[in-house]
C-alpha cells in the first residue's frame, strides 16, 4: 500500500523520508513540485497526483505537505485518513507538530512511524498502543533518561494490541478519578447580504478526558437524542446500544479522545446569536471607500459573546484603511489585504463597532463584490442546539468518579457576505 | 531526547557541507562515496567506534544519530557491518533502531544481513508472542532473496501459531514475500487459503490484503469465508474493514444477480414497504415476484450499514461505494447523509468526497438532493473544493431549486476569485440548456455579465453565450449585435474567435453588421491569435457565399494575408476555403456545395459534466479519482445474468457455529444459537473489561432484569444488522429471542415481571434499573457510597427471598420439575405487594398452560476463560470453560470445566481447592485434588457452581502442594440460562405481562 513518507516544508525541503518496502528515490517529489508551483498556493495542490510509476497522495497540515508514495490502486481516503492520523499522532506524542519538533524529535518520529505501518499496511494507528510502544517524551524523561541513561522504548510488550479494547491500556491508575466530556458545538452559516440566513447547520463533537482507573464501563445519555441527525463515533462506542436505545455506552480510551461527533442538521431552524450589520461602499470616482461594521447579539439564551473576532479579505483594490474601533483592536495588512479586528466580549448594551474609510488605488474601478465577513465567536456554557447530557454513570469499577460537562458554542465556518 | 539531538546538531555542524554531497551521491554505491568522501569516513568513524563501544548508552547514541541520516536520506550503508552486530542487543531500543536500519539497508548488503537471520530465527521461536511477531516482521521485511526459503518457512509455522497476533503479522509477511519472489506464489495462496479460514478479527483485515495482492481473482476461496468475513467486520480494525469491505463488493457483483432488475423503481417501494414489516412477511411476498435478493447478499448489505457510522473517513466512503455498487437502488439513499457528513472533514477528504459525490449525483440525483445547501461554495474554500461543488450543484439543479441556485450562482460570479466565476459562468450555461425554463432569464444575464469589468468573466459569458445560442434556433440579433461591438474592447482569444463564429453563422441575420466586422478584422488580422485568424477566415468565406458583393475583395485579401502565416494550420485553412468558395477551372463539383458545407446547420455542443464518463470506474478508488486506470486497479465485474451456486458459501453447521464464535458478535439466523451468541459477546466484553460491563455489569445485581436486558440487546442487535427494520421487527425478534432464550421461561419471566411490577409501583430502592442508576449517580459522592452498599445487601436479600422457595427443586435445567413448582413461586414471598402476587399468580396461569420445551444447546463456545495465568500462578495455567451441560453435582448448579496445565519443568502436586469465599447464596461443588502434574501435562477438571442465578463472582483459592492463588469465576449471564422453544403464541402471552417492563424498556 503506502510505500514511503516524505515530508515538505513550505520552502520546498524534504526534511524527512520513510520507506516502507525498497526505497523510492526522493526524485519522485519533483512531480509533487511541480503541481505545487503551478498551484500557486499550498491549499491548492491537487491530494492526488500521477506520476509515471507512482502516485503522490498528501495531506497538508500545519505548513508541511505529508506526502505518501504508493504504486497500486488504493482507496484514496485510505491513505489520505492515514497521513491525517499520523498528524494527529505527531500533534498528541509532541503538543505541535511542526517542522522543528519533528527534526528536535526524528528518532520517536521514526519509531513510531516504523510502528503505525507494516509494509504499508497500518499495524496500530491507536495513541494509546502507541504510546504504551513508544513513551512520548517529555521534559522530565529527558532529564531523567540523560541521567540514568534509560530509553523512551516501552521496556514492557504492549498488551493493547492484542485485547478487545485494543484503544485502551491495561492497568491504568489515578488517584483522582475524573471524566470530563466537553460539547462543543460548531454553527456553520452563510448570511446574505440583507441578513437573512442561507445556510446554517450545526456540527457538534463531545471531547472527552477520562483519567479513570481499571476498566470503567461508562453510559452517557442524553436529555434529548433525537436532535442528533447524524453521528460518528469513536470505535469504543457500542453502536446497538445506540441504535435501540440512544445511549452512548463504551469502555473510554485513556486520556482524551473525541468520542462522538454529530450533525444537527440544516432542516432545524438554527438559532443565529450574533448579527452583524455592515455598510461597505467604494465608489467609482472617488479614492475612498466608506467602511462601517457593527457586531451585535442576537439569539444568545442570555449568555455573553466571547472572543469575537472579523476577518475580512478585502479586494486587491483597497491601499489601505484608516479605521476606529469602538472597543479592541484591529489590523490591515496592507499586502495580503486582510483585514482582523480583534473584538473580544459583546456588551449587548453597546455593540461593538468598527468604522472608517478605505482608501483606494487612484484611477482603478471598484471591485464588484465586497468583501465577505468571516466571523468567530464563542459563547461558554450554551450548546446552541439544545443538546443535554442528562447523565453520566460508570460500571464496572468499585470507586466514584469526579464527573464534569461542559458545553461551548463557536462559530465554524461563518461568513457573512455583503 | 532533545538534548541527543542536540548533541547530534552539535557535531554534525562540521559535516554539513559533506553531508550535502553526500546526499547527491546517495545512490551511487556506497563504496564509492566511501572512497570519495574522506572526512565522511573520518565522521562514520567515530560512529563505528562508538558503536562498538561498551557502554549502551554510546552505542544508543550512535544509533540515533544514524537513524537521524536515514531520516534525512543520506547514506548510511557502510556502517552496516557494525550496526548489524548489535541486532542481538538487550537493550530494546538499540535492537529496534538496528531493526530499522537493517530493513532499510539489507537489500544493499545482502551477504551481512544474512549475519542477523539467525537472530530471528531464534526469536521465531520465542514464548512470547509479541517477540514471535516482531522478528517474523523484520525477518521479512529484509528484502534478500536468499532467504526466501526461510521465510517460506516461517510464514507457514507463524500462520499455525496460536496467537492471532502472530498470524495476523504472517498475513503481513505474505505480500512481503510474494513483492520479493513471485514464483512463490502457489504456496502462498495456500497459506492465504488457511489464514481466511481463521476466525480472529485481528487477522481478518490483514489476510483480505494479501488475498487482494496476492491472488485477487481466486474468488473461490472466499465463499467458504464470505459469511464469517461480513459478521466479523463489525469488530475489525478499521483499515482492514475498508479493505475488505472492497473485496467484498467485487465479491457480490460476481456472486449474485443484479438487484436493480427492470421496473426497479416499483419494486423497491415495494421491498421498502414490506421491509419495515416483519422478516418472515417479507420473505413470503418476495417469494412472489421474480426477483428475490440472496439472503447473503442481504447479509452483506445489512451488516456494512453500522459501519457508515465510523469515525474513518474512509470506512464511510468504502461501505458507501458498496451502497452504490450492490444495494438495490432505493436502499442506497442512507449513504448520502453520511457523506456530506464527511465534507466537515479537511480539504483533501473534501476533495475525494465530493468527486465521489459528483459521481453519483448525475446519476442519481435525488439523493443528495436534501443536502443541496450543504454544498453552497465558502467564500474560504479552496479552488478545487470550490469547482467541484459547483460541478454538484449542477448536477442537482432543477425546476423546483434553479432558482435558488441562480441567486446563489450570481453571489458566485462576483467573487474575487476569477477562475471560479468562470467555472460558474459555464455552470450557468449548463444550467440553461439542462433546465428549458430559465434558458431565456440565465442568457439575460449572461447577457448582462458582458458588461462586467472582469474580461475573464466577459469572456468566458461569450463562449457560453455562444453555445447557447447555437441551441436555439430562435433569433437573438440583439445579443449578437451586442457582442459584435464587443470586439473593440475584448482581447481574450476564445472569445473573440467565438463571436466572430457567431456572427459568421448568422450573418445573415445582421447584414449590416457582418461585413463591417470583417474590415475591422482584416485590418487587425496579422495581430490576431491563430485561433481568431482561424475564425476571420471562415467569416470571410461564409460572408463571400453570402454576401460577395460586399465582401469578395475583402475576403480575398484575408484570403491573401492568411497564405502567408507563419502558421502551418491558417495556409492550411485559407488553401482550402479559397479552393472551396473560389470558382476557378480546377475546383471540381465541390464548390457548387460550398454554401450549404459552410452554412450547414451545426449540432448544438452537449454541456455535459466532466464527470460523466467517470462511472465506470469503482467508486472511491484512485482510478476513479484520477479518471484514469491505475496500476493494479480491479475491474469491477457486471452483475451475472444468473447467480452462481449459492450453495458454495454453505458451511458444515458445526463449523458455521464454531467460526462465528470469536467475532463475539455473531448473528444468527437460528434464534436458539442467536441467543447463546448473544451471551457469548457479553462473555467477550465482560473478560475484558475483567469483571463487569454494562450490559452484564448493570445487572449483576439481579438476574431477571439481566434477562430482560439480554433480550432487549438482541433485539437491538438484531434492528441494527438488518437495515430498516422497524420497531414492530424488533419486538418481533425480541419475542423470538425470549422465546428460544431463558431457560423454561417463567421462572424468568416472574423475575422480569416482578422487576416491571417493582419499578411500576416506583419502588426506587427494589428496582434494578434506579438502583443502579442512583448507585453510579454519585452526585453525592460519600452518601451515595453507602446508599449503594444498602443496595446491594438489600438486592442480596431480595434474591435469597425470591428464590428461597425456588430452590427447593427448581433446577435451572430440570424441566419436569418446572410447572408444578411455579404456582407456589410467588405465594410465600411477604416482600412483594399484593398486587404484584396477583400479577404473578396470573403468570403462572399463564406459564402452565403453556408447552414448553427445552431446546439443546446448539452451540457450544470453545472460547476458554483465563482462571490462572501461568506467570501469576508460579506456572500453574488454569482456564475454565461452560460446556453448557447440565452439571452433575446438583441441578441447580452450572458446569464449568476447568483445564489445569502445567508449564514448569517439576511436577506440581496436590492441586486442590483451597479457601472459598463465595457470596451469600452462592454453592460451590469442587473437583477431586489432583495428586500431580508432571510438567507440561494438562488436566480437565469438572466442578459446579451455583451462582443463584446472579453474576455474582465466585472467589475461591486454588492450591498446590506450596502454594495458594486466589482465583474467582463471575459468569456471564448467558451461562446461566437455559435455551427453550416456545410457541409464538405462548411467547405473546408471557409477553403481554411484561407489558410495563416492555414500555420500560422499548427502543425508541
Amino acid at each position: 500500500m503506502i510505500h514511503s513518507l516524505f515530508l515538505i516544508n513550505s520552502s520546498g525541503d524534504i526534511f524527512l523520508e520513510k520507506h516502507w518496502k525498497s526505497v523510492v528515490s526522493r526524485s519522485v517529489c519533483d512531480y509533487f513540485f511541480e503541481a505545487q508551483e503551478r498551484a500557486t498556493e499550498a491549499e491548492n495542490v491537487p491530494p492526488v497526483i500521477p506520476t509515471p510509476h507512482h502516485y503522490l497522495l498528501s495531506v497538508y497540515r500545519h505548513k508541511i505537505f505529508f506526502v505518501a508514495v504508493i504504486q497500486t490502486e488504493v482507496p484514496p481516503l485510505f491513505v489520505i485518513e492515514f497521513l491525517h492520523r499520523v498528524v494527529d499522532t505527531f500533534q498528541d506524542y509532541f503538543g505541535v507538530c511542526s517542522e522543528p519538533v519533528i527534526k528536535d524529535n526524528v528518532v520517536v518520529v521514526y519509531e513510531v512511524l516504523e510502528e503505525m505501518l507494516d509494509n504499508g499496511f497500518p499495524l496500530a494507528t491507536e495513541s494509546n498502543i502507541l504510546k504504551e510502544l513508544i513513551k512520548p517524551p517529555t521534559i522530565l524523561r529527558t532529564v531523567v533518561n540523560t541521567i540514568t541513561g534509560s530509553t523512551n522504548v516501552g521496556d514492557q510488550l504492549p498488551t493493547g494490541q492484542l485485547s478487545v479494547v485494543p484503544w485502551r491500556r491495561t492497568g491504568v491508575k489515578y488517584t483522582n478519578n475524573e471524566a470530563y466530556f466537553d460539547v462543543i458545538e460548531e454553527i456553520d452559516a452563510i448570511i446574505d447580504k440583507s441578513g437573512s440566513t442561507i445556510t446554517a447547520e450545526i456540527q457538534g463533537v463531545i471531547d472527552a478526558c477520562v483519567k479513570l482507573t481499571g476498566m470503567p464501563d461508562l453510559t452517557l445519555s442524553f436529555m434529548n437524542p433525537r436532535l442528533l441527525d447524524d453521528v460518528s463515533f469513536h470505535p469504543c462506542v457500542r453502536f446497538k446500544r445506540w441504535e435501540s436505545e440512544r445511549i452512548l455506552s463504551f469502555i473510554p480510551p485513556d486520556g482524551n479522545f473525541r468520542l462522538l461527533s454529530y450533525h444537527v442538521s440544516a432542516q432545524n431552524l438554527v438559532a443565529i446569536p450574533v448579527y452583524v450589520k455592515h455598510n461597505i461602499s467604494f465608489r467609482d470616482s472617488s479614492s475612498l471607500g466608506r467602511f462601517e461594521i457593527t457586531v451585535g447579539p442576537k439569539q444568545t439564551m442570555g449568555k455573553t459573546i466571547e472572543g469575537v473576532t472579523v476577518t475580512s479579505q478585502m479586494p486587491k483594490g483597497v491601499l489601505n484603511m484608516s479605521l476606529t474601533p469602538s472597543q479592541g483592536t484591529h489590523t490591515f495588512d496592507p499586502v495580503t489585504k486582510m483585514l482582523s479586528w480583534d473584538v473580544g466580549k459583546i456588551n449587548p448594551q453597546k455593540p461593538p463597532n468598527l468604522k472608517g474609510t478605505m482608501s483606494l488605488q487612484a484611477g482603478a474601478s471598484k471591485p464588484d463584490e465586497n468583501p465577505t465577513i468571516n466571523l468567530q465567536f464563542k459563547i461558554q456554557q450554551l450548546a446552541i442546539s439544545g443538546l443535554k447530557v442528562n447523565r453520566l454513570d460508570m460500571y464496572g469499577e468499585k470507586y466514584k468518579p469526579f464527573k464534569g460537562i461542559k458545553y461551548m458554542t463557536k462559530a465554524g465556518k461563518f461568513q457573512v457576505r455583503t | 531526547m532533545s538534548s541527543n539531538s542536540f548533541s547530534y546538531n552539535e557535531q554534525s555542524g562540521g559535516g554539513e557541507a559533506t553531508e550535502l554531497g553526500q546526499e547527491a551521491t546517495s545512490t551511487i554505491s556506497p563504496s564509492g562515496a566511501f572512497g570519495l568522501f574522506s572526512s565522511d569516513l573520518k565522521k562514520n568513524e567515530d560512529l563505528k567506534q562508538m558503536l562498538e563501544s561498551n557502554k549502551d548508552s554510546a552505542k544508543l547514541d550512535a544509533m540515533k544519530r544514524i537513524v537521524g541520516m536515514i531520516a534525512k536520506g543520506k547514506n548510511a550503508s557502510e556502517l552496516f557491518p557494525a550496526v548489524v552486530k548489535n541486532v542481538a542487543s538487550k537493550n530494546i531500543e538499540i535492537k529496534k533502531l538496528v531493526y530499522v536500519y537493517l530493513v532499510r539497508y539489507a537489500e544493499e548488503q545482502q551477504d551481512l544481513a544474512l549475519l542477523s537471520i539467525s537472530t530471528f530465527q531464534r526469536a521465531l521461536k520465542d514464548p512470547n508472542q509479541l517477540i514471535r511477531a516482531s522478528a517474523l516482521r523484520v525477518l521479512s521485511s529484509i528484502r534478500v532473496p536468499i532467504i526466501v526459503p526461510i521465510m517460506m518457512l516461517a510464514i507457514k509455522e507463524a500462520s499455525a501459531d496460536l496467537s492471532p497476533y502472530v498470524r495476523k503479522n504472517a498475513a503481513h509477511a505474505i505480500q512481503k514475500l510474494y513483492s520479493l519472489d513471485p514464483e512463490q506464489k502457489e504456496m502462498l495462496i495456500e497459506v492465504i487459503e488457511k489464514l481466511l479460514k481463521d476466525k480472529s478479527t485481528l487477522v481478518a483485515g490483514s489476510v483480505v490484503m494479501a488475498f487482494e495482492e496476492v491472488c485477487p481473482d481466486r474468488i473461490d476461496l472466499i465463499h467458504k469465508n464470505y459469511r464469517k468475513l461480513c459478521n466479523l467486520l463489525v469488530d475489525v480494525e478499521e483499515w482492514g474493514q475498508v479493505v475488505i469491505i472492497h473485496m467484498l463488493t467485487r465479491y457480490a457483483r460476481t456472486q449474485f444477480v443484479s438487484p436493480w432488475k427492470e421496473g426497479d423503481e416499483l419494486e423497491d417501494n415495494e421491498k421498502n414497504f414490506y421491509e419495515s414489516d416483519d422478516d418472515q412477511k417479507e420473505k413470503t411476498d418476495k417469494r412472489k415476484k421474480p426477483y428475490t435478493m440472496d439472503p447473503d447478499h442481504r447479509l452483506l448489505i445489512r451488516n456494512t450499514k453500522p459501519l457508515l457510522q465510523s469515525r474513518n473517513a474512509a470506512v464511510v466512503m468504502a461501505v458507501a461505494q458498496l451502497y452504490w455498487h450492490i444495494s438495490p437502488k432505493s436502499e442506497a439513499g442512507i449513504i448520502s447523509k453520511s457523506l456530506v457528513r464527511l465534507l466537515r472533514s479537511n480539504r483533501e477528504v473534501q476533495y475525494i468526497v465530493l468527486q465521489n459525490i459528483a459521481t453519483m449525483s448525475i446519476q442519481r440525483k435525488g439523493m443528495f438532493e436534501p443536502y443541496l445547501k450543504s454544498f453552497y461554495v465558502r467564500s474560504t474554500d479552496p479552488t478545487m473544493i470550490k469547482t467541484l461543488k459547483l460541478e454538484i450543484l449542477t448536477n442537482l439543479a432543477n425546476e423546483a431549486n434553479i432558482s435558488t441556485l441562480l441567486r446563489e450562482f450570481q453571489t458566485y460570479v462576483k467573487s474575487q476569485d476569477k477562475q471560479f466565476a468562470a467555472a460558474t459562468i459555464q455552470t450557468i450555461g449548463r444550467c440553461a440548456t439542462n433546465i428549458v425554463e430559465v434558458t431565456d432569464t440565465c442568457l439575460n444575464g449572461l447577457v448582462c455579465l458582458l458588461s462586467n469589468r472582469d474580461e475573464i468573466v466577459v469572456a468566458e459569458s461569450v463562449v457560453v453565450i455562444k453555445k447557447l445560442l447555437q441551441m436555439q434556433p430562435v433569433q437573438h440579433g440583439e445579443i449578437i449585435k451586442h457582442m459584435a461591438k464587443l470586439l473593440d474592447s475584448i482581447t481574450v482569444p476564445v472569445a473573440r474567435a467565438s463571436i466572430l463564429w457567431l456572427i459568421g453563422e448568422n450573418c445573415e441575420r445582421v447584414p449590416k453588421i457582418a461585413p463591417d466586422v470583417l474590415r475591422k478584422m482584416a485590418k487587425s488580422f496579422t495581430s490576431e491569435d491563430d485561433l481568431v485568424k482561424l475564425q476571420i477566415l471562415n467569416l470571410g468565406a461564409k460572408l463571400y457565399l453570402t454576401n460577395s458583393k460586399q465582401t469578395k475583395l475583402l475576403t480575398q485579401y484575408i484570403l491573401n494575408l492568411g497564405k502567408y502565416d507563419q502558421n502551418y494550420d491558417i495556409r492550411d485553412r485559407t488553401r482550402f476555403i479559397r479552393q472551396l468558395i473560389v470558382p476557378n477551372e480546377k475546383s471540381g463539383a465541390l464548390s457548387k456545395y460550398a454554401k450549404k458545407i459552410f452554412l450547414a446547420q451545426k449540432p448544438a455542443p452537449l454541456l455535459e459534466s466532466p464527470f460523466k464518463d467517470r462511472d465506470h470506474f469503482q467508486l472511491g478508488t484512485l482510478s476513479h479519482t484520477l479518471n484514469i486506470k491505475a496500476t493494479g486497479y480491479l475491474e469491477l465485474s457486471n452483475w451475472p445474468e444468473v447467480a452462481p451456486d449459492p450453495s458454495v458459501r454453505n458451511v458444515e453447521v458445526i463449523e458455521l457455529a464454531k467460526e462465528w464464535t470469536p467475532a463475539g458478535k455473531a448473528k444468527q439466523e437460528n434464534s436458539a444459537k442467536k441467543f447463546y451468541s448473544e451471551s457469548e459477546e457479553e462473555e467477550d466484553s465482560s473478560d475484558s473489561s475483567s469483571d463487569s460491563e454494562s450490559e452484564s455489569g448493570s445487572e449483576s445485581g439481579e438476574e431477571g432484569d439481566s434477562n430482560e436486558d439480554s433480550s432487549e440487546d438482541s433485539s437491538s442487535e438484531q434492528d441494527s444488522e438488518s437495515g430498516r427494520e422497524s420497531g414492530l421487527e424488533n419486538k418481533r425478534t425480541a419475542k423470538r429471542n425470549s422465546k428460544a432464550k431463558g431457560k423454561s421461561g417463567s421462572e424468568d419471566e416472574e423475575k422480569e415481571n416482578e422487576k416491571s411490577k417493582t419499578s411500576d409501583s416506583s419502588n426506587a430502592e427494589s428496582s434494578s434499573i434506579e438502583d443502579s442508576s442512583s448507585d453510579s449517580e454519585s452526585e453525592s459522592e460519600s452518601e451515595s457510597e453507602s446508599e449503594s452498599r444498602k443496595v446491594t445487601q438489600e438486592k442480596e436479600k431480595k434474591t435469597k427471598q425470591g428464590r428461597t422457595p425456588l430452590t427447593k427443586d427448581v433446577s435451572l435445567l430440570d424441566l419436569d420439575d418446572f410447572n408444578p413448582v411455579s404456582t407456589p413461586v410467588a405465594l410465600p414471598i411477604p416482600a412483594l405487594s399484593p398486587s404484584l402476587m396477583a400479577d404473578l399468580e396470573g403468570l403462572n396461569l399463564s406459564t402452565s398452560s403453556s408447552v414448553i420445551s427445552v431446546s439443546t444447546p446448539v452451540f457450544v463456545p470453545t472460547k476458554t476463560h483465563v482462571l490462572l495465568h501461568r506467570m501469576s500462578g508460579k506456572g500453574l495455567a488454569a482456564h475454565y470453560f461452560f460446556p453448557r451441560q447440565p452439571c452433575i453435582f446438583g441441578d441447580k448448579m452450572v458446569s464449568i470445566q476447568i483445564t489445569l496445565n502445567n508449564t514448569t519443568d517439576q511436577k506440581i502436586e496436590n492441586i486442590h481447592i483451597g479457601e472459598k469465599k463465595l457470596p451469600i447464596g452462592l454453592k460451590m461443588h469442587v473437583f477431586n485434588p489432583i495428586d500431580s502434574l508432571e510438567p507440561e501435562g494438562s488436566i480437565t477438571v469438572s466442578m459446579g457452581i451455583d451462582f443463584c442465578d446472579s453474576t455474582q463472582t465466585a472467589s475461591f483459592q486454588l492450591c498446590t502442594k506450596d502454594d495458594c492463588f486466589s482465583v474467582n469465576i463471575q459468569p456471564p449471564v448467558g451461562e446461566l440460562l437455559l435455551p427453550v422453544a416456545m410457541s409464538e403464541k405462548d411467547f405473546k402471552k408471557e409477553q403481554a405481562c411484561l407489558s410495563a417492563l416492555h414500555l420500560l424498556s422499548k427502543p425508541r
